[in-house]
């Protein structure tokens, strides 16, 4: 059983067949400027395709598009389609969507991160709707024997009015399929927009909301053999010795074999597997240090004070700044590591043949997935096929493929297709994480209260460079150092939704918060302050657009009342991640002497909205798992171990604990960018800067519930 | 390994198991139904949630030994086409984001509705918060559980 329509090259072939001798456009998604291409039915059959992906007419009138990126909850399956659709100027409820597999010939970054799929398809989507739609209109004025530019289009139908006649897609799909591609097609005004703009649903609600098997867990295949991998029990430790026989003696186990530092169990179901993993009797010695959050919180303080940190920007001469302030702010603000904890926990399906390596389940980067097994069984990467499943989420833990390699090694070694699951245990002990990172601003005011001075350190533990030197608030202040120390940890990091920013931005517009009361001035006022000195006499180069920050600042003060209301004292937080601009207010109330958050106002600029049901929900989701993570997130660890490794120890935000969401777009008709991650980075600061307004305690690490700060307010 | 005779969505099923295997992996294993979903495996996520006799129940915790002949309605026997009211309301609202544990939420919805068709705000959030959405769609489990109420019985 195939849970996805595969469409590697047999099942194009049916996809072709179904679209019954009409139209097979296809669309070039590597080149905006790249011309469209028609195939007909035949050429496409034999599989002479020099294009990247395909949308299909059939006689019928069912449109067909590839959706070729990965599906992690971000909704691209839909908002592909819609782009496509409106230029096409078709009846979305004849669309069917597809997911494609990974295709690196015909498609280009089948990625699902960086908030980059919709600023990077844009163009190309837009140009192979309208392309198709310029052929149909081709194809009736040479059947009516009318000028094109008489013809008008809609919901699938051409029309001439001046004759009153009208004919479907698919009753022109095949004489459309026989003209030559136009170049230089145009694209619709953002006033003509009929589906971009409006609320459409997931295109999968069906089979998510009646149980049918889409995800990668749900994949089986007959004969396939389950797989449960026993990783070290801490990071630093290695495997002594290994004893397998009470495991292997166990009901339906069929092999325990070991890879790396790594022993899979290999049996007929997974309870089994599971169970026999607990009989494994593993011992582990030292292979590195073995961390505990103390020595982080040490490492921490010995690098915030070291000399020889990397100089991320400079601008002015801020030692001279800070000599001559009349006022200097300082602060620290600190955040654990954070497991990703998709609802799906890692798995893979893989078939480790002879003749090539079959890989199906919930990737956000196939292309690497597909990469690293040909690196790992020393084959090449075309001998590889990767399907791509829904995915139950990823937050980024899916761009790595060390889940992947797991089903890889274990297939390798067993010589049967095997489906590898992780446990939620495996999951959140399993590496990877957002790295631990604890920051120190300061801020030197003149005797204005005007912000000439600020510096930046960031150290983290395999964070890389924790700060975005180049995001606000530089450009904004003449005198500027922005540096960071990367602590080297055998505990394994990686992206973690709105790297680096899911965390930053709190510290940074916590502390903005902090020297705006330090300056005396409206914290609003003092930002919309800041970003006029970056437009008006930039310090350095200028790489977010000043605009646009201010009008979501103004944006979301306007809705919110800022400054207007009574009985409840409001924070504001503003912040650009991922291309997209976020403004949030957030708003507490003092219930019997207590602290309740009560509303969070949000103003984005994501330029055009694709769905708006969509992007809403995006920002909204955004902002309970912002909250969520910044009030309970906390991955501890003692000696090298995980601390905590499932949803009893690690909190997650419930329904009952969110504050209402209201939503605004900024309407400014600009190129959109994504949303996947934008929403979240801003949210802590304008919960936290809130928090300190009602009480004048101010939190400055995650999680808050851990603050003495916040349990003096609780 | 034992024989066990199981009432799932009006059908009869066997699944020859252990005694201790949690519903959940039987339903996922052996019967192919796929739809309640893996989360937790110690009842903290609600993914996995199913009827029993009715209540909504963690099947991940539930050994196949105890159910006996009990009615077990799993999120693909809830309705044969997606047309139970919750299942509509969800679909309305566009609740969905990943949507991997938006089964577990819409059989807790179905058994809450159930005993208390007209909630309030408090019991509505009282009664689904026990689940976890990582993805944060929250707000509209909550709106579409207030739209299903509004919903003739099924």
């Amino acid at each position: 059983m195939s849970i996805l329509p595969n469409t590697n090259r047999r099942d194009f072939m049916k996809l072709a067949a179904s679209a019954g001798g009409g139209l097979l456009l296809g669309f070039n998604w590597l080149s905006a400027n790249a011309t469209p291409a028609v195939v007909d039915e035949a050429a496409a059959a034999a599989g002479n395709l020099d294009f990247n992906s395909y949308l299909s007419i059939a006689t019928d009138g069912t449109i067909t598009i590839l959706s070729p990126n990965p599906e992690v909850g971000q909704g691209i399956k839909t908002a592909f389609p819609i782009i496509v659709a409106e230029e096409l100027d078709v009846d979305w409820t004849k669309v069917k969507v597809v997911q494609a597999p990974l295709d690196t010939q015909k498609f280009e970054r089948q990625v699902a991160g960086g908030s980059g799929s919709i600023p990077h398809s844009w163009d190309r989507l837009r140009q192979a709707g309208a392309t198709a739609r310029l052929m149909l209109v081709e194809a009736a004025a040479n059947r009516w024997k009318v000028p094109a530019s008489e013809i008008t289009t809609d919901k699938g139908v051409v029309m001439h009015k001046g004759s009153n006649r009208k004919l479907s897609y698919g009753e022109l799909a095949q004489d459309a399929a026989k003209l030559t591609a136009p170049k230089d097609v145009k694209l619709k005004d953002t006033k003509d927009y009929k589906l971009i703009g409006q609320s459409i649903k997931n295109v999968d609600n069906k089979p998510i909301l009646t149980g049918q098997p889409l995800f990668g867990i749900d994949f089986h295949r007959e004969g396939m053999l389950y797989a449960m991998v026993q990783h070290p029990s801490a990071f630093g430790m290695k495997i002594k010795s290994v004893d397998a026989s009470a495991a292997k003696a166990m009901p339906g186990i069929v092999d325990v074999v070991q890879f790396k530092n790594n022993v899979a169990v290999v049996g007929k179901s997974t309870w089994q597997v599971k169970k026999a993993r607990e009989a494994l009797k593993i011992e582990y010695e030292k292979d590195g240090d073995l961390e505990s959050t103390s020595d982080h919180n040490r490492i921490f303080s010995q690098l915030m004070d070291s000399p020889n940190a990397t100089v991320r920007r400079k601008d002015g001469d801020v030692e001279a700044a800070f000599k001559k302030a009349a006022k200097v702010v300082k602060s620290e603000y600190q955040c654990p590591f954070l497991p990703h904890s998709p609802m799906e926990p890692m798995n893979f399906f893989a078939h480790v043949r002879p003749d090539g390596v079959e890989l199906v389940g919930p990737t956000q980067t196939p292309e690497r997935a597909r990469n690293e097994t040909a690196k790992l069984l020393g084959i090449s990467p075309d001998k590889v096929t990767v399907e791509m499943t829904r995915m139950g989420g990823g937050f980024g833990r899916r761009l790595a493929a060390d889940y992947v390699l797991d089903a890889v090694e274990v297939s390798n070694l067993v010589k049967a297709p095997v489906k590898m699951i992780w446990t939620r245990e495996d999951d959140m002990t399993g590496g990877n994480y957002r790295p631990a990172v604890r920051y120190r601003f300061e801020a030197a005011l003149d005797a204005q209260g005007n912000m000439i001075g600020y510096k930046l350190r960031g150290v983290g533990i395999n964070a890389g460079n924790p700060t975005r030197e180049d995001n606000f608030p530089s450009g904004a202040v003449d005198n500027l150092l922005i540096d960071s120390f990367d602590h080297k940890s055998p505990i394994t990091t990686g992206p973690w939704r709105a790297p680096i920013t899911n965390f930053l931005a709190f510290a940074e517009q916590s502390f903005l918060d902090e020297v705006a009361m330090a300056a005396g001035k409206d914290p609003v006022q003092f930002r919309l302050d800041l970003l006029e000195k970056a437009k008006k006499s930039p310090a350095g180069e200028v790489k977010y657009d000043v605009d646009r920050m201010i009008a979501v600042t103004k944006l979301a003060a306007e809705k919110a009342g800022w400054g207007k209301k009574k009985g409840v004292h409001q924070g504001f937080s503003l912040y650009f991640s991922h291309r997209s601009y976020v403004a949030q207010i957030g708003e507490v109330a003092m219930l019997k002497g207590k602290p309740v958050i009560k509303k969070i106002y949000a103003a984005a600029d994501c330029g055009v909205v694709i769905n708006q049901s969509g992007a809403r929900q995006q920002i909204m989701g955004g902002i309970v798992d912002g909250m969520g993570h910044a009030m309970y997130g906390n991955m501890t660890f003692k000696n090298g171990a995980p601390e905590q490794a499932n949803f009893n120890t690690y909190k997650l935000i419930k329904l009952n604990e969110i504050p209402e969401i209201e939503v605004f777009f900024v309407d400014n008709g600009i190129a959109p960018t994504g949303l996947g991650e934008p929403a979240l980075p801003p949210t802590g600061a304008a919960i936290a800067n809130a928090l300190f307004k009602a009480t004048n305690k101010r939190l400055r690490n995650q999680p808050f519930v851990e603050e003495d700060a916040y349990k003096s307010i609780i | 390994m034992a024989l066990y005779k199981l009432q799932i969505n009006g059908r009869s099923y066997q699944a020859d198991v252990e005694p201790d295997t949690p519903l959940l992996w039987v339903l996922r294993d052996n019967l192919g139904l796929v739809g309640t979903k893996y989360g937790c495996g110690i009842a903290q996520c609600g993914a996995c949630t199913v009827h029993i006799n009715g209540e909504a129940t963690r099947s991940c915790v539930m050994p196949v030994s105890a159910i006996g002949t009990s009615k077990v309605v799993t999120i693909e026997g809830l309705s044969a086409e997606g047309t139970h009211p919750v299942q509509q309301a969800w679909d309305e609202v566009d609740v969905a984001q990943c949507g991997y544990c938006q089964a577990g939420q819409i059989m807790t919805a179905a058994a809450f509705l159930k005993k208390n068709p007209k909630p309030n705000n408090d019991e509505i959030d009282a009664a689904m918060s026990g689940n976890i959405c990582r993805c944060g769609t929250y707000h509209r489990i909550r709106e579409a559980v207030k739209v299903a109420s509004t919903k003739p019985a099924k």
